[in-house]
This record gives C-alpha cells, sequence and structure tokens, in this order.
C-alpha cells in the first residue's frame, strides 16, 4: 500500500462503494451469538412470556370459538372452534413475531444500544439483522407450538398432516419478522408502529380468513386477500389441521417466502441507512 | 507494523465536510489522544477507523488490515469502548462478558478462563453475578473496559471514556488505563478533558473543524504554541486594565468576562506590577494543554 495517497474507498471486489447502496446482503453462521444473546435474556422470562404470548390468544379461541361457535352452524366444513383454531395458530404467530421484530428490536437497536455494542465485534449489520429476524421466528415459533399443543390437547386436531404446521409457523414467524424489522428500521419511535398496526396488521387479520371465511367477503376484499401473507398461511393451516393436504401449496408457500427474501434485505439496507452513515 | 495509521481521510455529510483530510499514525503500546471541542469530527474518525461508516477518501490500515475492505477481520483484533454505556442490562456482570466474548467467535472455554481475571482488572472481582442495573456509573464504566478486553485487543479505541463520571471514578479508570501500554496494548482515546489528555496520552492530536491543527507530545505542543508561563488576573476592571496595561508586560494576552489571560516569558515584571493594583486578583501557573488547546481552537461555545 503506498503512504499518503488518497483514492476512493473500494470494497473486496474494487468496485466504488457508495454510502447508501443497496447490496445482496452476506449470509453467515456469524449471526447465531447474536441468537444466543437474545435466547439467554429469553430465558430469564421464559415463563411468563409463554404463558403471555399462550393466553391472550386461547381466551379468543375458546371465547368465541365456544361461545359464538353454538350460533353457528358448521363454518368451511368443521365446528367454528375446529375452523378458528387455524386461524388463532397463524394470527397469534404473526403477533409474536411481529412484536418481537417491532418493540423488543427497537429496544435493542435505539433504546439499550445493543445493536452499537455488537457492531463494534467482528458481527457485521448483515449477521445482527439476520439474527434479529431469526430470532423473533424462533419466538413465535414457540408461540405457535404452544398453541398447537392447546389444540391437539382439546382433540381440536388429531391428524398427522397437522405436523407440517410445525415449517410452516417458523415460515410465518420469519416472514412477519422480516416485514416488522422494515418498520423498525424506519422508526423514529415506538409510536410509529401503531401505524403499522392500525395500517397493516387489523386490516390484514380481518382479511386473511382468521375468524370467518374470505368467501364472506365482497370480491374486491378477497382479490386483496391473495397479496395478504396471513391468508396464505391459513390457507395452508387450516387443512392440515382438518386432516387433508391444501390446495397449491406452492403458491403460498411462495408468497409467504416471498415477503421473507423481499424485507430481510429491505430491511438490512434501511438498518445500513440508519446506523452505518 | 503500526496497530492504526489513517491518511488522507475525508468523510462528509451533506455539503458539510466532517473530517477534512486527516492523517495520524499509532506506534505499538502508546497511548495517542484525538482532542477536540464538540463537532470537530473525533467520533466520526473513530467510526471510520473501525469500518462503521464508509469515507469519502483516504486509507485506513488497523491491525495490519486495510478498513473498510477488511474492517471485520481488523475489528476481530480491536476492544473499544463506546461514549454512552450499552452494556446488556438484562445480564449479569459476568454474563455480560460471555455474551460479548461470543460476538468475537472466541471458544467458550477461553472467554470463561478470562473472565475472573478481566473483573479483577476492572475491580469487579466481587460482582461477577451482580445486575447491571445494581452497578454505579464508575462501575458500569470499568465493565465496559473489561468487555473491550476480553479478545485481548492490539489496539483500544476509547470515546471520551470519563465523560459523566465523579473525580474518584475518572481517577480509577485512568489507573487502569495507564496499565494498558506495558500490557502491548495501544490505546487511541478522545477526550476534550485536558487534564485527563495530558496525563494519559504519549502523543495527541488537536482536531478542529475536521482537521489536525496540531500533533505531538503534550509537552511539546506547550512549548512549541504558547509562553510557558500564564498569569490570569481577576476582577471587574481586568479588562480595563488588561486594555490599558497587559500588552506592556504580556507577549499575547486574552480577556473572557472579567478576566484578562496574559502569556508571558518572565512572570516578575508582571506580578510586581499587580501586586500594587487595587481591586485585581491574580493567579501565576504554568502553561498546560488547555492553554495551547483555547488558542488553537478559539474561545467560542461550540453547541
Amino acid at each position: 500500500m503506498s503512504s499518503g495517497k488518497i483514492h476512493p474507498t473500494r470494497d473486496a471486489g474494487g468496485a466504488p462503494v457508495r454510502e447508501d447502496s443497496f447490496r445482496f446482503p452476506r449470509l453467515s453462521l456469524r449471526f447465531v451469538p447474536v441468537w444466543r444473546r437474545n435466547f439467554l435474556v429469553w430465558r430469564k422470562l421464559a415463563i411468563p412470556s409463554i404463558l403471555g404470548n399462550l393466553a391472550d390468544p386461547m381466551i379468543y379461541m375458546l371465547g368465541l370459538g365456544y361461545g359464538l361457535g353454538r350460533l353457528l352452524p358448521e363454518v368451511g366444513g368443521a365446528s367454528y372452534i375446529v375452523f378458528l383454531s387455524a386461524g388463532t395458530v397463524c394470527f397469534s404467530t404473526m403477533n409474536a413475531a411481529t412484536f418481537e421484530a417491532l418493540y423488543s428490536a427497537f429496544s435493542r437497536m435505539q433504546v439499550q444500544r445493543t445493536w452499537d455494542a455488537i457492531l463494534n465485534t467482528p458481527i457485521a449489520l448483515d449477521d445482527l439483522v439476520l439474527a434479529e429476524l431469526v430470532w423473533a421466528a424462533s419466538k413465535s415459533f414457540l408461540s405457535g407450538i404452544a398453541i398447537l399443543a392447546v389444540i391437539w390437547a382439546l382433540g381440536l386436531s388429531s391428524s398427522a398432516l397437522s405436523l407440517w404446521v410445525l415449517p410452516l409457523i417458523f415460515l410465518v414467524g420469519l416472514a412477519f419478522a422480516g416485514l416488522g424489522l422494515m418498520v423498525t428500521t424506519l422508526a423514529p419511535s415506538y409510536d410509529f408502529f401503531m401505524y403499522y398496526f392500525t395500517l397493516f396488521i387489523t386490516p390484514m387479520t380481518l382479511l386473511s380468513g382468521v375468524f370467518f371465511p374470505i368467501e364472506q367477503l365482497p370480491a374486491a376484499f378477497q382479490a386483496l386477500a391473495q397479496v395478504l401473507p396471513l391468508a396464505h398461511a391459513v390457507e395452508l393451516a387450516r387443512p392440515l389441521l382438518l386432516g387433508h393436504a391444501p390446495d397449491a401449496v406452492f403458491v403460498h408457500v411462495a408468497v409467504l417466502a416471498g415477503y421473507l427474501v423481499v424485507a430481510y434485505p429491505v430491511a438490512l439496507a434501511l438498518a445500513r441507512r440508519r446506523l452505518l452513515q | 507494523m503500526a496497530p492504526l495509521r489513517v491518511a488522507g481521510l475525508r468523510k462528509r455529510y451533506g455539503a458539510h465536510d466532517v473530517i477534512a483530510g486527516i492523517g495520524f499514525e499509532l506506534a505499538r503500546g502508546e497511548c495517542f489522544g484525538l482532542l477536540g471541542p464538540n463537532g470537530a469530527g473525533k467520533t466520526t474518525t473513530l467510526r471510520c477507523v473501525l469500518g462503521l461508516t464508509q469515507p469519502l477518501a483516504g486509507e485506513i490500515t488497523l491491525a495490519g488490515l486495510p478498513v473498510p475492505q477488511q474492517a471485520r477481520a481488523a475489528r476481530a483484533r480491536v476492544g473499544v469502548v463506546p461514549q454512552t454505556d450499552n452494556l446488556d442490562p438484562d445480564f449479569s456482570v459476568a454474563e455480560n462478558l460471555l455474551v460479548y466474548g461470543r460476538y468475537f467467535g472466541l471458544p467458550e472455554r477461553t472467554i470463561r478462563s478470562r473472565i475472573p481475571e478481566l473483573l479483577e482488572f476492572a475491580g469487579l472481582g466481587a460482582r461477577a453475578q451482580t445486575s447491571i442495573r445494581e452497578l454505579s456509573g464508575g462501575m458500569k464504566r470499568r465493565l465496559t473496559l473489561a468487555r473491550a478486553l476480553i479478545n485481548e485487543p492490539e489496539l483500544l479505541v476509547l470515546d471520551e471514556p470519563t465523560t459523566g463520571l465523579d473525580p474518584q471514578a475518572r481517577h480509577l479508570i485512568w489507573e487502569r488505563l495507564k496499565g494498558l501500554p506495558q500490557r502491548g496494548v495501544t490505546v487511541l482515546l478522545t477526550t476534550h478533558f485536558m487534564d485527563e489528555a495530558e496525563r494519559l496520552c504519549h502523543r495527541l492530536a488537536i482536531l478542529d473543524g475536521g482537521r489536525i491543527v496540531a500533533q505531538g507530545a503534550p509537552h511539546e505542543l506547550i512549548e512549541a504554541h504558547i509562553e510557558p508561563q500564564v498569569v490570569e488576573v481577576y476582577g471587574e476592571n481586568a479588562a480595563n486594565w488588561a486594555g490599558t496595561h497587559a500588552a506592556g508586560y504580556a507577549a499575547r494576552f486574552e480577556v473572557s468576562g472579567e478576566t484578562a489571560y496574559c502569556y508571558v516569558s518572565q512572570a516578575e515584571p508582571l506580578l510586581a506590577h499587580l501586586t500594587r493594583q487595587v481591586g485585581l486578583r491574580y493567579l501565576h501557573r504554568p502553561a498546560n494543554l488547555e492553554d495551547v488547546f483555547l488558542k488553537l481552537t478559539g474561545r467560542e461555545l461550540r453547541e
């Protein structure tokens, strides 16, 4: 290296680097120590965390399922509580991933400055955002399993096909963690998350066949549901819990995976813009 | 190979040059200070050095590796004490070190074997299981310092290490930092405390407006930039007095509020004069780094 020579900064390949440039994420296993950090924190509060994640959806599922269910004939070829159970698994997995990727990740990024501490080590932002993504999905996975366990225990699903819900909820967790991290890396404060819930999560929940069949909706809303990740999650979970193979599996998986593979690089680019300027 | 070499470094935010072409080089085992008022570019320089932001131009070699190209590998050999504490509040003292060590990819056994010694070094030997929330500000800083040493770094980077600490806590941090060069650790620190810089730094660079305005050992800077003695004159009419008399006795003088600072080579004639003045008090002292700093960067507030 010649001393004192001034030249523009170049990346490893020699191409000039623009500060705000989007580049493809570099995936590595270095995300694991960060995932373990979050896991260690969670372990200290595991019991209240699981109960908290379980109680709320259970109250809705059992309350609406048995209460409202008495007023209804079969819904979608099953009793209402069986119908509702598939929606509840997907809905609470989504919620658990979303809360972790919004509030908890924001605390680590902005309030506790945990991300700053980590970025001073050999861990790159790519690894850090990947760790947050996988961690939020892992936590939502546990939350989904807890609901699934109750569904199995109550005899609401007894098919071996329902085991396929396990990989499904992990994918659902990843997709919503990715979307949540995009919002977090844009958020000036916690208040910002209210927009995300009011404008996206809540309407989506009502349009995705969680509480009632999508077919009840006007045609325009049914069409809109075709692009909503939660709707595709429910389309897979419901037949699996009822014990028959879902239709168009590839399409549903592709939409969920599509949200993930777009959201993670976008969240990373936003994080880079926010933290590495 | 120098632990850190910076040449022609420039960084721009919008149309504003935060760093306008600076260069310095650290020798192994020395403590080098970046001194400057708020907004001088100290923290930005550190961020560039660590590869956390892209410079506009310049060459950085950290631990023998080019940055930002190989920043990740370089950071594996560097410890960082950030300006604001970012310890993990959910963990105990020992867990903070363990979790941080994992970020470096160190084997679990290696980390665990280093923790007792590091806690001893930080004066936290009896507090391994204590929650972070129970620590005082000084203890947190010492733990942050211990955390930065978990990977046995060649270079330790500290951003304003004692800001916000009481005098007792500051002295304890200084004492710990002074021991590091003997362990072969090179230290790069930023500060705006002159006493800190004068005590700790073998060499320092004074930064202002993104440029290095002076560089050298503290005593060299004092000799090169300022008269050896200072007489500070206080009183309601100090300004008036200075206007009529100071130039006759001092090579250079400055008035700030009700104080006149007179920079002199020989203080005796001025002191003899001052003893005859009514309503003026004075302090005679050797020139220090703060005088150099204020001469080079001015007395205006930086806000």
